[in-house]
């Protein structure tokens, strides 16, 4: 295998940018689908980076056997060759690209914004099916429960869907573009923000780029810290969508349970930080609140005194045969379709893909033990015991993380951002609660940002969730929803 | 349904006792902020920190609009004389949009006004939540308070499905420009008279994403509320407090 056509960047490292490879289309095209279809790379980030007058198309993409993510590029120019019909992953990153940029993936087999264009909200041209019996069923943006907003069109016969489209974009706030120019002191709250419930793996990301970009050093103890708060946001999420899979098949003793359990997690988070969401904690260069064995004794009681409660919960909940019988073989990706669509996180893991960055990008710090897999069958009930599992090996990981604090862990305050390496690329991935979410950055001539990318785990899966609707009775809809929770405005940003 | 029934046993009683009993904050909780004129030394520092520009220099001293506070700490941070901190004080909602400004002066709840209000709804609350480029913070604490843990219905506060059996909307998010229609279309839905909660730091001033090209500095300009709650994201026990002294509950 060549080292000529990418560069491997380590996770939450820095580079030169002119260090990118720039190949030809051909070439980029082959080093891509390569990596991809042969060396099992994911796709992490697809973007257009502008450098003097050119705009180059660039590659990120994760490759678990080298620990490290493949860098490359092309001079894009106004269009190129769509990767998509190779390689469906390709789908979302594409029209991103087209939307923002504007360049061509010419042959893309489906192509429209994103989001929206600007004065266009809720134009969109669907897929549709024609025929006597055939129904379409409208849903959104705005729904029933209490949830952000995002537009569903189920194309039906009878009760089955032949085709679910998802349109979003209704939650789109100019993320990308509020952060280039940057680092300024709003950045790490825009960040935060982005999918406001996965701010610690956000926080954490974005502290390492800054932290690579400049230069500053981070004590060990403080990963240790931030795995912690990353595993209680974990803990708590998963808790609340299993509790909320249990209301959507009207198991209403877990739902109830589940939905008081998960605030005890949040209510750790705030012991850690003093916000529920683990909001301004992670800063560059550590960890805002410290922690002392005493406040790790505390989450640890507290821990202990929920778990059983917790488990008494979920047990209750999945040996119900009345809601195994709604679970079991309702809302099946299959490996294939995972695996070309690029799923990331617990829905990828259900349908037997063994990723995690956790595991294939590992710090020198303690993690919890992998999910085995098992029982892989991509449909709801997996997703719901991968989850289950996770919250098994987070716990026993969080028990045995905060018992080894022993001394005192000082906290470091808010800094202003330093000076920041000029014509750098840095990359920082964290296995969020939803799977990989990854951030780029690229600095200008003078240290600020030119690009700052974010790849939610939910930009991904929102295809997937497309996916499992297929061929599925229109009422399982919720519980395959809920099944996979993605965020809206992690994917509109 | 045995099984059930033991679960239900062992999982015991869980409701909280508020508003008898005041909520149990963290010790690291964000609050109200609170400053000593006396002590400040007038460097503005806080104000050139604050990321959200909530902290205003006046004549007088430091204002911090809490409107505009995403409660990060940043102003605190920076205060060599101290004289600026973030207290534990949960109640934050307000009626209007002046209450919002502190200056450090002893906090009094607000009394509610609207007669009208109070008729229609004292007893009786339907909510019609609608998010509009919220980050799902807001929104997911906003859930928090449908759970046995809070159980707001305990007061006669519900969330209804559509804005046709709204009394009030909540709105969340700095309302981006994607979701303008969608949320005027379901304030036009609900029948009148109809009341509005500006919930979160976004949806009262824009918060984080003020000044965004495609947002709209929160919801002021578009439809006046007639509560502000204040956080990034409120605290449920700040959200409900707010709700229950606007509806004329004894707290």
């Amino acid at each position: 295998m060549s080292n000529q056509n990418y560069i491997l960047l380590k996770n939450g490292t820095h580079t030169d940018v002119r260090n990118i490879p720039v190949l030809d289309e051909d070439d980029f095209r082959k080093a891509c689908l390569d990596a991809l279809l042969i060396d099992s790379c994911r796709i992490s980030s697809f973007f257009v980076r502008p450098e003097s007058g050119k705009q180059f198309l660039t590659a990120v993409l994760a490759d678990p056997a080298q620990q490290g993510f493949r860098v490359l590029s092309m001079d894009a120019g106004h269009s190129y060759r769509s990767l998509t019909a190779e390689y469906p992953g390709f789908n979302r990153f594409e029209r991103d690209v087209f939307e923002s940029c504007g360049i061509m993936p010419t042959g893309h087999p489906n192509l429209k914004p994103l989001r929206f264009p600007a004065g266009n909200v809720g134009k969109m041209k669907f897929f549709s099916m024609a025929g006597k019996a055939v129904h379409e069923v409208a849903v959104g943006p705005v729904h029933a429960g209490v949830i952000e907003p995002g537009h569903f069109r189920f194309e039906c016969m009878g009760e089955k869907v032949y085709s679910l489209e998802i349109s979003l974009g209704y939650q789109h706030r100019g993320v990308e573009k509020l952060l280039c120019s940057g680092p300024d002191a709003r950045s790490s709250h825009i960040i935060e923000t982005a999918a406001g419930d996965t701010s610690i793996a956000a926080a954490w990301n974005y502290a390492r780029i800054i932290e690579s970009l400049g230069g500053i050093t981070v004590d060990p103890q403080y990963n240790d810290l931030r795995q912690i708060a990353l595993e209680l946001e974990r803990c708590a999420n998963h808790i609340g969508d299993l509790g909320a899979l249990a209301g959507d098949v009207a198991f209403l003793p877990t739902a109830s349970f589940c939905g008081r359990i998960r605030g005890e997690y949040l209510n750790m988070s705030a012991d850690l930080c003093g916000n529920r969401f683990g909001r301004n904690f992670i800063v560059p260069g550590g960890c805002r609140f410290g922690a002392d064995k005493l406040l790790a004794q505390k989450i640890s009681a507290k821990l202990r005194t929920v778990m059983p409660e917790l488990w008494n919960a979920l047990e209750l909940m999945f040996n119900s045969p009345t809601v195994l019988d709604r679970f079991e073989n309702t809302g099946t990706v299959s490996y294939d379709d995972a695996r070309a669509l690029d799923l990331t996180g617990p829905a990828a893991r259900a349908c037997g893909m063994n990723v995690d960055i956790r595991h294939e990008f590992p710090g020198n710090w303690e993690i919890p033990q992998a999910v085995k897999p098992v029982k892989c069958t991509g449909d709801v009930l997996s997703r719901a015991a991968v989850r289950y599992a996770e919250l098994k090996n987070s716990h026993t990981y969080l028990l045995s993380a905060l018992e080894r604090i022993s001394g005192n862990i000082s906290p470091v305050e808010w800094a202003p951002v330093p000076a920041l390496q000029k014509n750098a690329i840095a990359i920082s991935s964290v296995e969020a609660w939803r799977g990989e979410l990854c951030h780029t950055a690229v600095t200008g001539e003078d240290g600020r940002f030119t690009v700052f990318k974010i790849t939610d785990p939910s930009l991904r899966n929102w295809e997937g969730l497309a996916m499992a609707l297929r061929d599925e009775e229109i009422s399982h809809f919720p519980i395959c929803n809920k099944s996979f929770n993605l965020s809206y405005c992690g994917h509109d940003l | 349904m045995w099984n059930s029934l033991k679960a239900r046993l062992f999982q015991g009683h869980r409701t909280g006792k508020f508003p008898a009993v005041p909520p149990t904050l963290p010790e690291r909780f964000a609050g109200r902020p609170e400053i000593v004129q006396e002590d400040c030394c007038r460097c503005g520092k806080c104000v050139d920190a604050c990321p959200v520009q909530a902290v205003e220099s006046t004549g007088n001293g430091i204002v911090i609009d809490t409107g505009k506070c995403i409660f990060c700490g940043k102003c605190a941070a920076v205060c060599d004389p101290g004289a600026l901190m973030l207290g534990k004080e949960y109640r934050l909602a307000a009626m209007s949009r002046e209450k919002l400004f502190s200056d450090g002066s002893t906090y009094l709840p607000e009394r509610p006004t609207d007669r009208e209000f109070l008729r229609f709804c004292g007893k009786s609350l339907k909510i019609r939540q609608v998010s509009a480029g919220g980050c799902a913070a807001c929104e997911l604490d906003f859930n928090v308070l449908n759970t046995l843990a809070w159980d707001m219905g305990r007061f006669g506060i519900q969330v209804v499905a559509s804005p046709r059996h709204a009394d009030c909307i909540l709105i969340t998010g700095p309302i981006s420009e994607n979701m303008l229609l969608a949320l005027k279309k379901s304030y036009d839905a609900a029948p009148r008279p109809v009341w509005v909660i500006a919930c979160g730091a976004c949806a009262i001033s824009g918060g984080i994403y003020a000044g965004s090209p495609v947002c709209h500095d929160g919801v002021e300009k578009i439809i006046k509320p007639d509560l502000y709650v204040p956080g990034c994201p409120p605290h449920p026990a700040t959200l409900l407090e707010g709700m229950l002294r606007l509806m004329g509950k004894k707290i």
